[in-house]
């Protein structure tokens, strides 16, 4: 049984960290007003862009001069896997949920007899990644500095992964994030971005039905392709690194929730069992004072 | 005429999307002007302002972009640039 003391110095603890999970959470949730703005303003942009990529991809005719990013090297041995997490914890299971759809999504591939390959944005995928696939990392983009994902940092990202997909001799790259669905639920997801999926996605333009009509380029196709495909990578990470931003703190805000509830019912117990205490101090004492004063 | 169905987007935001009779586009091999029932087209932009005419004969609202390429589908013309400022 634990002293009064004891107990009164552990209520004393339990209320601190309740009060540091309660800011975390208002801090949280004022910052997930704006990253959640960000995300949901930067979704036309990336689905119309996948959209046009995906019609051109469609129209084109793979052929050896068509470009190594649109259709790929023709080869699928060696898989680069970018997963983008967070830079911070206590956010509860949100970046082990996206490092486990990246292990899953690895170990299929291993399985297969596929080299697979990691590019780590944020800190906190590291650790597990670098125990499990002990040579798997390539590289690793900090964003700790930052507050909050610009596209000129996405730009960057997406310049040092097509650099090494053509030295490195990368057939596949695959992006693994959180998409924000809401403040509740983040859904990890794995993409593959490098070459463009083909058929797989359904075209929202509905470009995939009926015969492709015939595009005026302007200038001619490879020009645009060569400008369009770096450039449609860059909006590819940068949504990812929204779409993240904007679920991490979701996930914190949900996590401090429950932690300061949590907090709350332990103080609660905690109280019941000083009270309980005290009271069987005091009347242990009162039975010692009248059972002395009856033996006189 | 039926309009243009015409959208502008950044990365970070939808700026406009809006039926409209004309939209000039600065291409990089000249300006185009795509009203509706273009044919299917694409081009990219160099830096310079879009002209969108909300009616025929109407004054332009001109908008800067920098970067980006303009597609024009069945759905209308999709403007997708780097940055917009009215």
């Amino acid at each position: 049984m634990a002293s009064l003391k004891a107990l009164k110095i552990r209520i004393g603890s339990v209320k601190s960290t309740q009060k540091i999970t309660k800011a975390m959470k208002m801090v949280a949730a004022a910052k997930l007003r704006r990253a959640q703005q960000g995300a949901e303003a930067g979704r036309p942009y990336s689905s119309r862009m996948t959209g046009v990529v995906t019609s051109l991809a469609s129209r084109v005719v793979p052929g050896p001069q068509s470009p190594k990013l649109l259709t790929g090297t023709g080869k699928d041995d060696t898989h680069l896997i970018i997963v983008a997490t967070s830079d911070r914890g206590l956010a509860g299971a949100f970046n082990t949920n996206v490092v486990r759809l990246a292990r899953k999504a690895a170990d299929e591939l291993i399985a297969q007899g596929k080299t697979v390959l990691f590019y780590i944005i944020g800190r906190k995928g590291r650790p597990v990644i670098q125990r499990l696939y002990p040579k798997g990392i390539v590289a690793q983009y900090d964003t700790s500095a930052m507050k909050a994902p610009t596209y000129a940092d996405a730009q960057r990202i997406a310049q040092d992964i097509i650099d090494r997909y053509t030295t490195d001799s990368i057939d596949v790259v695959h992006l693994a994030y959180a998409n924000f669905r809401s403040t509740l639920v983040q859904e990890p997801t794995v993409e593959q971005i490098i070459p463009v999926p083909r058929g797989t996605q359904q075209d929202e333009r509905g470009a995939a039905s009926g015969p492709p009509a015939a595009v005026e380029y302007e200038p001619d196709e490879e020009d645009i392709l060569a400008d369009l495909l770096p450039r449609n990578i860059a909006v590819q990470i940068y949504h990812a690194l929204l779409e993240n931003q904007a679920g991490f703190y979701g996930s914190q805000m949900t996590a401090m929730d429950n932690a300061t509830r949590n907090a709350g019912d332990m103080i609660n117990r905690l109280s019941i069992q000083y009270n309980r205490q005290r009271q069987a101090a005091i009347t242990t004492e009162l039975v010692e004072i009248i059972s002395g004063a009856e033996a006189l | 005429m039926a309009d243009l169905h015409f959208e502008l987007v950044t990365p970070d935001r939808l700026v406009m999307s809006d039926d409209v009779y004309m939209v000039v586009v600065p291409g990089t091999e000249g300006e185009s002007g795509i009203m509706a029932g273009h044919a299917p087209y694409m081009t990219t932009l160099r830096n310079g302002e879009v002209a969108i005419y909300r009616t025929q004969g109407a004054q332009p609202e001109r908008i800067s972009v920098t970067g980006g390429f303009a597609e024009v589908g069945e759905r209308g013309l999709t403007v997708l640039a780097e940055s917009a400022e009215a």
